[in-house]
Parts: structure tokens; sequence; C-alpha cells
């Protein structure tokens, strides 16, 4: 079984971001980049299937900048095979990003799709989705257990309320949740031997794509600050506040 | 035109975040349809009937809504789709799984977590884990949203009933099968609806340390939340987990116990109305947001508040 990952570049998640003074965005200059952590969960259950003999070959997909290219090595060297990067200029929406990826699987045919729930920089949530529906394949999103078997894959899902197991026909897409694995870290001989490994270039144009914005960002803005409150000494002062000055309980 | 909503229920009543939903969906469009799909739900088509704001309740019936799959909702919706100016949903995990199908199929580029309604066409909706908020404009014919329930008030019950209408279903899709469930029975309220909320942090140190938070939590009639450090170490399910890849939240009072305020916790906290904060570490950025802040042990402030709230609940 031939499994395809998407990963994507994005500010590291210990990177407190800051809003650009004239609005348009946040600041991504001289900022640390890694791999959206969902990413590398997917990356990760792949590989695992790869070692549990389940997965014959893994590639590993970006969209982006040319930078997007180390992004790749990272899965290359957590232990995918190969890499295919979509080289484009600006961020690009969901829409667009599952548009490519669909014209990629139609020449690559893996039999399962993993993607992270969700990017942490636009928290949308929704190129998973978008590009199961685009292939017409069903969809198993927030997985917290894959597990592949003949011609399908059961997969526990985290819901609201708890968990959800369902069945899909494969070819399929699923998207990770947090607990579905914990990703590891490359070794220095599998980095080393990453850059050895193969990554094609392409683009939009190649593959037929039109990627032209939907939503036009008019600003991006810092959230409404709280204001810090204050250190009580006694639980005593804290209930007494929370009923008389909150008035909360 | 209207706006359609597709409610979320658990096939006796409408989750809380419909009702929020309908709330963002009526400063989206004069007239507001509301869309139940289940199994024999009638009684949840006939509470949204009720609701202040709906001008129509469309009801589709049939054995695959029992569990619906993202798959057999989002051919549902898209099959309606052409009479309605905005799809909106719940951003909860039942409305982010099939939503974004929807979108795709009619070639849209869907805004999730919709956190404020600027113009029909204009949104606002928390990026980077909430740290910052982009306003955002459509230029698709068709507006595709999810709502962030705790942006917007509850809707509440209108004067006259709207009419209920039942709606064709299409064939399912036998590429997808429900398999079965494991829904937490909690004895407390959801997260999501808790008036209050209680939250541990990697502070407790063990699932069984939770015990104390539990104690206090039932004290106040409050919900049971933890951070992702509380989740990731094993002490509580994911269900418990607050913050930008778990539950977002907006109680009247959020106590966080032991928990540092990682941007990631406070990403889903930090509309609550009133926050106290119990925490060893004077320096934890908890406390930066805090109304109310207690630095000290954990292990003996919680039970020493559990005490004085029984003393003073009592006296009430």
């Amino acid at each position: 079984m031939k499994v395809l990952v998407a990963v994507k570049r994005v500010i590291d998640y210990n990177v407190k971001i800051r809003v650009k003074a004239d609005k348009t965005g946040v600041e991504t200059a001289n900022v640390k980049m890694s791999m959206n952590p969902f990413d590398e969960i997917a990356v990760e259950e792949a590989i695992r299937l790869k070692e549990a003999g389940a997965a014959t070959e893994i590639v590993a997909v970006s969209i982006g900048p040319q930078a997007s290219q180390e992004t790749i090595r990272t899965a290359l060297a957590m232990g995918a095979d190969r890499g295919i990067h979509v080289l484009t200029g600006e961020a690009l929406e969901p829409l667009a990003v599952a548009k490519l990826l669909k014209a990629i699987i139609a020449k690559e045919a893996p039999e399962l799709v993993i993607l992270g729930k969700q990017a942490i920089d636009d928290d949308c949530n929704q190129t998973g989705q978008m590009l199961a529906a685009l292939l017409d394949w069903p969809q198993a999103t927030f997985a917290s257990k894959l597990k592949p078997g003949a011609g399908e894959a059961l997969v526990t899902r985290e819901v609201d309320g708890g968990l959800e197991t369902v069945a899909v026909k494969l070819p399929a897409v699923v998207t990770t949740d947090l607990r579905l694995n914990e990703p590891r870290y490359a070794s220095l001989p599998n980095i080393m031997k990453a850059r050895k490994k193969a990554i094609d270039q392409t683009t939009p144009e190649t593959l037929g794509v039109a990627i032209a914005p939907r939503l036009v960002t008019l600003e991006v803005k810092e959230p409404g600050k709280r204001a810090g409150g204050k250190k009580l000494s006694s639980v005593a002062e804290l209930v007494e506040a929370l009923m008389s000055e909150a008035q909360v309980i | 035109m209207p706006a359609l909503l597709v409610a979320e229920h658990d096939g006796q009543r409408l989750k809380g975040a419909s009702l929020n939903a309908l709330s963002a969906a009526r400063l989206m469009s004069d007239a507001v349809h509301v869309l139940v799909a289940g199994q024999a739900c009638r009684a949840v088509a006939e509470e949204a009937a009720g609701l202040d704001g709906v001008a129509k309740v469309l009801l589709a019936e049939a054995p695959q809504f029992e569990h619906a799959s993202a798959e057999d909702l989002a051919t549902l919706v898209l099959g309606l789709a052409k009479s309605y100016s905005h799809l909106a949903a719940p951003a909860t995990t039942f409305g982010k799984n099939f939503m974004p199908r929807v979108a795709a199929l009619l070639d849209v580029q869907q805004i999730s977590d919709v956190s404020a309604v600027i113009a029909p066409d204009t949104f606002e909706r928390p990026i980077y884990a909430g740290n910052a908020i982009a306003r955002v404009q459509s230029k698709d014919g068709v507006k595709v949203v999810t709502v962030r329930g705790t942006a917007f008030p509850a809707a509440k019950p209108g004067a006259s009933p709207a009419p209920i209408e039942a709606v064709a279903v299409p064939a399912a899709s036998d590429r997808s099968r429900f398999e079965g469930a494991e829904i937490a029975q909690l004895a407390r309220p959801e997260l999501t609806a808790a008036r209050i909320i209680v939250s541990g942090g990697r502070g407790l140190q063990s699932g069984e340390n939770f015990k104390i938070l539990e104690k206090l939590a039932d004290r106040l009639g409050a919900a049971v939340g933890a951070s992702r450090a509380a989740v990731d170490a094993g002490f509580v399910p994911n269900d418990y987990q607050v913050g930008q890849t778990g539950k977002i939240v907006a109680p009247e009072l959020y106590i966080a116990v032991g928990i540092s305020g990682a941007i990631q916790h406070l990403a889903g906290m930090k509309d609550s109305k009133v926050i106290v904060a119990i925490n060893k570490d004077e320096e934890a950025p908890i406390f930066q947001i805090a109304d109310y802040g207690i630095v000290g042990d954990l292990f003996q402030i919680v039970p020493a508040l559990e005490a004085e709230l029984a003393k003073r609940l009592a006296n009430r």
C-alpha cells in the first residue's frame, strides 16, 4: 500500500507570534519555522504502517515556497521515502491546497492519504475533508487510532463527547489528532541519508490547478487583551471576591 | 436569500452550540432555515421550530443520519445549497467534519470558526491559536462558515413556531460505516455548556489527584477540564482538553489549577468571564490573564477552597 502524507511549513509552535504593525498579517521574517505538529503525527503514522508491513512506500508532499523543501527533508529524515514539492508564492487557502493534492494523487495513486487535522497557523481544519470530497473518497478525521485491514481501514476518531469508530473503504483520507502517536526525532544518520532521497519539484501551472484566493484578508489584528487581575493571599479572600465582587457563585 | 444552519443534536435535543450558531446565522441573513438531519428526531425539529428567528425547519429523517457520516451529511446539504446565501454549522467536531466537504463540492473557500459577523460577506476569525484575529471578506457566491459558539449568545425561544418541512433524502454512501462509539457518560455538565469549569494541568501530577478537582467541581456544580499537558501525561482522557487543539470554552468562571498558561491553553479559555489561577509558580503566564490568583501549593489550596465554599454556600 502506498501512503501519501501532506506536510506544511508553519511558524514553530513555541514562537510567540507578532501581528505586523500595518495589520496585513503576522511577522514571519526571521522566525523559526517547523513542520506543522499534526503533520509530524501523520508522517509518524505512515512510518509505523511501513514498519508493520502494511505500507510499502511513503511519499511526503509539501506545497509552498522553496523553503518548504526543508519540511520535506524532515519527513524524509523521519522515514518517508521520497518527496514532492509544489512551488508556490503566497500562502494558499485550503481549497487550493486540496486541489493541488488531488492533482498529485491522480498521478501517484496512493491507497491512503494522511494529513494533520489542522495547521497551527490558519487553524482552518479543512484540507483533508476538502481533498476527500474532491476525490469522492471517504474520510476519517481526527484519528486517534488507525488500523488498516483488507480493502478498508478502521479508524477511531476523537469527537466532542468521546470516541467514535468508523470503517472507511480504501482509498481514503485520514486526518490526525494528537493522541494517534508520538512522532520520533530523526536520528543523525537518517538526516544524512535523507539528503540523498529524491524530491521532485512541480508547480500549480504544471499540475493545471488554479490557486487564486477566494478570501480577501482585510486586516489582521491583536485579540482583545485581558487585564491581569490581583493576587490574593487566602481562599477566604478568593471566595469573598467571587461571591461579592465578581458575583459568579 | 435565507441562510441555512445545519443543527447539531443528540437525537433528542439540540446541542448548545447550535443555539449559538443560530444567533450568528441571524447576523448573516434576515431569514434562517434550520436543517435537522437524524433518525426519528422530530422532537429536535420541533425544538428548533420554536426558536426565535427560525423561519423554517427542514427535517431529514433516515437511518443513515443516526450516526451521520460526513459523506452523507455533505450530500444532503449540497442538494439544498442552491436556495441559500449562507451555509452555517457550529465549529464542533460535528460541523468541522462535514462542512469542508460541502464547501469543496461547491468550489467555495470555507471560513472556519467565525467569531464575529461584520457584514453578510465579511467575518472575523481567530488564527494562530487566537493570538491574532483575521477579518476576511469572501468573494464566493455562497458563504460556507462554521461558527465559534462561545462568541455568540444562545438563541432563545420565539413567539410562534416555524413550519417544519420534510426534505428528500439522497441515497446513503456505502464507503464509510459506523462501527461504534464510546461517549463518556458524565455526571457533571458538559465542558462546552458549563457555567463554571475547574481545570487541571501538569501540576496535578497524576490522574488520581484529579479527584480533588472533582470534589471542588461538584461543590460548584462545575465541569472538569484539563490542559493538553495533563492529557498528554495521561492523567485524563482527551475529551477533557481545553485549548487550541481541544475544546474552546467561555464559562462565567474558569478555575485553572496547576496550569502554567501555555498559549495553546489560553486560546481555549481566555474568553471566560472570570478566570481564577492557582499555581505554585508566581511567574506562570496564567496569572497575566487571571482576574484572581493565588500563589501556592494546590494540594493545600484546593481542599481549603472546597471547604471554604462548603461553609459559605451553606450559609446562603
